[in-house]
């Protein structure tokens, strides 16, 4: 039934309110992170993308476990309502290899700041996407370390002034996304906290996934570089190049948490000892 | 009754006892454990994973862990001190994970791979801040075998991590044994702890670890709340102290640890000693060895190292007995029984 035009139905008003609901039965608001950081909108997105794949019958809340590091990135699972694990710095991604291969079943979702999936968990970071383990990789990339004051990270540009650089940074930064394609991930997205649609779509292609999936998510840290939230978004609208850099169709590279399992039933069958 | 390794001994009891994952990093003298799970696991339906590093594996095995699987693994002196940091994580979330320190001379790469017992301070103090771990100590393939399985129960009964001294001579010693049946952890089908008391994700909704102190997963930041929490983690490994005793009536008492027991075991044919063996330092067996010291004259504690635990026994000893004395035999050199037998007459002729 039409009714007025550009008013909402009542139907399309109830849909919009019980998707309110239901991304407030997932989240604990508010959050602790700053005014104007964009933390909450990566969280958002990731969230609105979880719905939409629950909604399409595509994933169960109950199977998607978030494993967090250190920092204000960190701090994600403290928000969750559904099963999260808080690890330690830069440790995220091999505890997560842990939850995978313990419960293939699972959807395991690890959330890292730049310092703690490029610098302390560097190498979990190449070795997991070597593995192409079934994971899904929300890289929540600031270019500095917030939480400890605003210091450089492995992603910080040449030249900038940070309190570990005050004459500038002398070091070259990581492209983090082309690292990903290198190292072996087999999906690699690169948005900002700017391209909000983009990125809960590049989230839920993500998600689905079968394999190392990266969704690199470049923000700005207001209360660090002390520059305002708007400047940060107008900054990021401009970064090239942003879109799905990467994607290996799952049945053309075996995921690894299965392949073992593959090994195991056939191990089990042939009995041998 | 069979030939079988120290280290092999670990591993086989690890499988009898339920567990099924393992990840670790190659690194002799502890190899033969990795080498034996990476065979057997699969096999019964466990998961076996070489990881990139100690870091690595310690936080895999902790991650299986927590999704419900009897995990472990395995390394010696360089790995153990990268894992320090999440022994102490583990004890703050409280999910029980099995350590196995198959120790060899340091620091850093020192002798590879001379013995030495010179990681028990660090097995029993390594990780920042105040945290319970329980230290098992081996002394021969028997000991690796049913102190391993020990290990298991106890991880799983205080959701706690336990650690499991042993050594180059331990893991590379073959012996005739004949190793006994051993009691497994409840495992279902699909290679999972039943685990009822605690939080196992993907089997319970909204499981939240943090290794922030926290209670039931909420954070805790109240001194007087956080103080609880400490206290009661360490209440949980109080009862679980554990030595035995040879001889005890004797004038001299041999205190040993993991490898030197086998040498106090050929002093013991030979003079009027008597021996206690350790087997836990992390609780510490203060309660028996005050009773022994109050019998005895002397108590000698030879050591792999440069006299760490001999501390521990003088601050049990001294703290109660008057009359008895604490003499160190340390040396970096394999303790053998004309070593200690030494010692026992020197002490005997003062």
């Amino acid at each position: 039934m039409m009714t007025g035009f550009g008013t909402p139905t009542t139907a399309q008003q109830a849909g919009q309110a019980s998707n309110q609901d239901k991304l407030r039965e997932l989240v604990k608001l508010p959050t602790t992170w700053c005014p104007g950081c964009g933390n909450g909108i990566i969280l958002g997105a990731f969230l609105r993308a979880c719905l939409k794949l629950v909604d399409n019958k595509e994933l169960e809340m109950k199977n998607i476990v978030v494993v967090s590091g250190i920092g204000c990135s960190g701090r994600v699972t403290q928000f969750l309502k559904f099963s999260s694990v808080h690890s330690t710095h830069g440790r995220a991604i091999p505890l997560a290899t842990g939850i995978k291969l313990a419960n293939p079943e699972l959807k395991v979702v690890v959330m890292m700041g730049d310092g703690d999936a490029f610098a302390i968990g560097g190498n979990h970071f190449i070795h997991a996407a070597r593995r192409n383990i079934d994971l899904t990789a929300i890289i929540f990339n600031n270019s500095l370390y917030g939480m400890t004051g605003g210091q450089l990270s492995p992603t910080t540009q040449e030249g900038e002034k940070t309190p570990s650089s005050p004459f500038g940074n002398v070091e070259r930064p990581f492209n983090i996304s082309e690292l990903a394609i290198t190292a072996g991930a087999t999906y690699v997205a690169r948005w900002t906290t700017f391209h909000v649609k983009q990125l809960q779509k590049s989230i839920e292609d993500a998600l689905s996934h079968r394999g190392f999936a990266v969704v690199e998510v470049i923000t700005g840290c207001p209360t660090r570089t002390k520059k305002k939230p708007s400047e940060l978004l107008k900054m990021q609208k401009n970064i090239r190049p942003l879109r799905v850099l990467k994607k290996v169709e799952d049945q053309e590279v075996e995921e690894f948490v299965s392949k073992y399992y593959r090994l195991v039933r056939e191990l089990g069958k042939t009995g041998r000892r | 009754m069979r030939l079988v390794q120290g280290n092999e001994a670990v591993a086989e009891a690890a499988i009898k006892a339920g567990c099924r994952f393992y990840a670790g990093y190659p690194i002799t003298p502890s190899s033969e454990i990795m080498h034996f799970m990476a065979r057997k696991l699969p096999e019964v339906g466990g998961i076996f994973v070489q990881m990139e590093d100690e870091i690595a594996s310690l936080a895999a095995a902790i991650g299986a862990s927590m999704a419900g699987m009897v995990s472990m693994t395995a390394t010696s002196g360089p790995g153990f001190s990268l894992m320090q940091e999440n022994i102490g994580y583990t004890a703050m979330t409280e999910v029980p994970v099995v350590i196995v320190n198959v120790m060899r001379a340091g620091p850093s790469t020192g002798i590879p791979t001379a013995p030495s017992q010179g990681d028990v301070f660090q097995a029993m103090y390594g990780s920042h801040g105040d945290y319970p771990v329980i230290v098992i100590c081996l002394a021969d393939v028997l000991d690796s075998y049913l102190l391993t399985a020990r290990a298991f129960h106890l991880a799983e009964k205080c959701r706690t991590p336990v650690v499991v001294l042993s050594d180059e001579i331990v893991g590379h010693m073959r012996e005739s044994v004949t190793l006994p049946e051993i009691e497994s952890i409840a495992i279902d089908e699909n290679g999972k702890a039943e685990r009822p008391e605690m939080p196992v994700i993907g089997r319970d909704p909204d499981v939240y670890y943090t290794g922030l102190a926290s209670e039931d997963g909420r954070v805790i930041s109240d001194l007087d709340e956080y103080d609880r929490l400490i206290k009661r983690l360490y209440r949980k490994i109080g009862g679980v102290a554990s030595c035995k005793i040879e001889n005890g009536d004797a004038d001299t008492i041999l205190f040993t640890y993991g490898s030197t027991y086998r040498a106090a075991k050929a002093v013991i044919k030979v003079a009027d000693v008597g021996i206690f063996k350790a087997e836990t330092l992390n609780p510490f067996p203060e309660r028996e060895l005050r009773k022994v010291a109050k019998k005895a004259s002397r108590i000698i504690v030879p050591e792999m190292n440069v006299g760490k635990v001999v501390k521990e026994v003088e601050r049990v000893v001294y703290g109660s007995c008057k009359s008895c004395e604490v003499i160190s035999v340390a040396t970096h050199r394999r303790i053998d029984p004309f070593t200690i037998l030494e010692a026992v007459e020197m002490a005997g002729r003062v």
